[in-house]
């Protein structure tokens, strides 16, 4: 196995994690059992390793197990379809899954990555996503997390867009027991642009951390960043973004907003915004609130008449309809919404026992 | 023939006492102006008739056809029949107009199966552009459109009774004319009762007033008819000293 250590919470990446309760030696590498639909034109299955810009103890443990699936879309190559799903089904395993998407120039392609394990499975689950847009190449991937609650995640993302590219990078968590996604959005060409979005909602004890870097290095780039997020029942979430202006990204643009209801006392989140900026002439803004629904909102919908917990309904499930309505994959929206729905009706279940 | 009936109505907002005694009684049909100076208490009184949290009642009663509307939490309020035009329309994000008015026909008991017609028909009927239905309620609109929605909302509602609380506050003159005049049909057409609070009597030229009263320091001071609102915009508030 690996040779690095294990990080602590004292590290600032680290910060809020459960990272202190994890016994990564309680875990044995095991095969993912995984299913991919789509293109066969641009599937490669290949050991060759990408290397990472931030490579630590979990890359490093992916590295070692994981057989990655490589997706390389040719040159001008456009309309390509991928659907990954994972099911993680053995207690006590270690699993390691590694997407690469290499999007040659002028290319399109679209993937979305599911996580499925099966209710009381303690597995470990260890992704690695590694994206490269070659120049004016569209890259739209989706991570879908419907682990169970005992399931762990710690995920590793990492893009990079070169000149006038697009990446648009989303995730939905609704699982896992503790589950964290760290994304490194890196734009190194000029005109390069990313979306981020992310839908998160986490009740009973599970915990969802979320770690972005949108990173401008080349000049007139633009990235957006959306998360939003709810905590429901004793949970947790933690969101902590970073911009990075370069000095040469003179022109750029970067946002981030991150909102986050809580929708029971002992819930708790975190939203920690951060910008670094070594250049004049940028737009930049960060927005950032935690708090519970809105009064407001609940008192006009209940001055039409409608009752207070479908008012409360309404506006969470109105909360998250601005994240699915910005996923590429209208069909998986859809899918994703109604599971909103009905585990937001289960946790309201338990909330008023 | 539905009465609305509010007695000796006091209210305190976070200890302090806004309404120090109102009176009023309305009858289906009939439109009464409230009007007042700033602090006189209009909107205070527009949010304690519909149960908003952070005001107190004190003492007195609000009775709907002989119901106790204060023993009722704000939705059973607006299903008994009692609507609350905002002064200043909430944005609630994610939620579309149409998804709203189907829940609250829901909670009324009524089929939806006409609901997308009659959406679209009183939409056009207000110039309210229809597609702005199946978008975020009053999310990215202008002051007139989302007057233009409220009031769209009164109208497929169908209550006995409304407040429209400042309905002309950062209004153009069109948008101002076309909610007031549908107001003022739903007072013919479905007898709805109206009680107009508002700082301007300019809105009272195109929402005819039967009975003009005027509200300083919480409480009725005097009460009259349009020719009042005549005499205010002539004299001023500080002739009705309270």
């Amino acid at each position: 196995m690996t040779t690095l250590a294990l990080p602590t919470t004292e590290e600032e990446i680290w910060r809020y994690s459960r990272i202190d309760d994890l016994d990564l030696g309680a875990f044995s590498p095991q095969r993912c059992t995984t299913q991919v639909v789509g293109d066969p034109a641009i599937l490669v299955q290949s050991s060759e390793a990408s290397v990472l810009k931030h490579e630590d103890v979990f890359t490093q443990t992916n590295l070692e197990n994981s057989e990655a699936i490589v997706i390389r879309v040719p040159k001008s190559h456009a309309g390509g379809v991928v659907e990954i799903i994972h099911r993680f089904d053995a207690s006590g395993a270690l699993y390691c899954p590694r997407v690469v998407i290499e999007a040659g120039e002028n290319s399109e392609v679209s993937v979305v990555e599911r996580f499925v394990s099966a209710d009381g499975v303690k597995a470990l689950v260890i992704p690695v996503l590694d994206v490269r847009a070659a120049q004016a190449a569209r890259v739209s991937y989706l991570a879908v997390n419907e682990l169970s609650a005992t399931t762990w995640m710690i995920a590793h993302q990492e893009a990079e867009g070169e000149r006038d590219s697009n990446l648009n990078l989303s995730v939905v968590a609704l699982g896992g027991d503790y589950a964290r996604v760290r994304t490194e959005c890196r734009l190194v060409g000029q005109g390069a642009s990313a979306q981020q979005v992310a839908l998160y909602f986490a009740d009973g004890t599970q915990m969802h951390d979320f770690r972005t870097t949108q990173e401008h290095v080349a000049p007139r780039t633009h990235s957006d960043l959306l998360f939003k997020g709810a905590v429901a029942g004793k949970s947790k979430s933690v969101y902590t973004g970073l911009i990075k202006i370069h000095p040469h990204a003179r022109g750029s643009e970067a946002y981030q907003t991150n909102r986050n209801l809580t929708l029971s006392e002992g819930a708790w989140a975190e939203s920690v915004p951060n910008l670094d900026i070594e250049t004049n002439e940028v737009k930049c803004s960060h927005a950032s609130t935690v708090g519970p629904i809105d009064d407001d909102q609940r008192f006009y919908l209940e001055s039409r008449g409608i009752e207070p917990a479908t008012a409360e309904r309404l506006v969470v499930l109105g909360f998250f309809n601005e994240v699915l309505e910005r996923l590429p994959n209208k069909v998986l929206a859809a899918e994703l919404y109604d599971r909103v729905v009905a585990k937001l009706a289960a946790s309201e279940t338990v909330g008023s026992e | 023939m539905s009465v609305l009936e509010i007695r000796n109505l006091r209210a305190t907002v976070a200890g302090k006492e806004i309404l120090t005694g109102m009176n009023l009684t309305v009858r289906s049909g009939e439109v009464h102006a409230i009007m007042g100076p700033n602090g006189a208490g209009k909107s205070t009184f527009s949010a304690v008739l519909m149960g908003k949290r952070g005001y107190e009642v004190t003492s007195g009663s609000v009775e709907l056809d002989g119901v106790d509307l204060l023993a009722m939490p704000t939705w059973q309020r607006a299903v008994a029949g009692l609507h609350l035009v905002m002064q200043y329309p909430t944005e609630v994000p994610g939620v579309h107009v149409d998804e709203l008015i189907e829940q609250a026909w829901r909670a009324r008991g009524r089929s939806t199966t006409e609901l997308a017609g009659a959406v679209v028909a009183e939409a056009e009927r207000i110039n309210f552009d229809p597609r702005l239905v199946q978008r975020a309620v009053n999310v990215d609109l202008s002051g007139g459109e989302k007057k233009r929605n409220e009031t769209m909302q009164l109208a497929l509602l169908k209550p006995k009774f409304a407040i429209l609380d400042e309905l002309d506050s950062g209004l153009d003159v069109d948008a101002l004319r076309d909610c007031a005049r549908r107001v003022e049909d739903a007072t013919n057409e479905d007898s709805l009762g109206a009680i107009v609070v508002t700082h301007y009597a300019r809105l009272l030229e195109d929402l005819k007033p039967d009975f003009v009263h005027i509200l300083v320091k919480g409480r009725i001071v005097e009460s009259g008819g349009p020719e009042l609102a005549d005499r205010l915009e002539a004299d001023g508030y500080a002739a009705f000293s309270g």
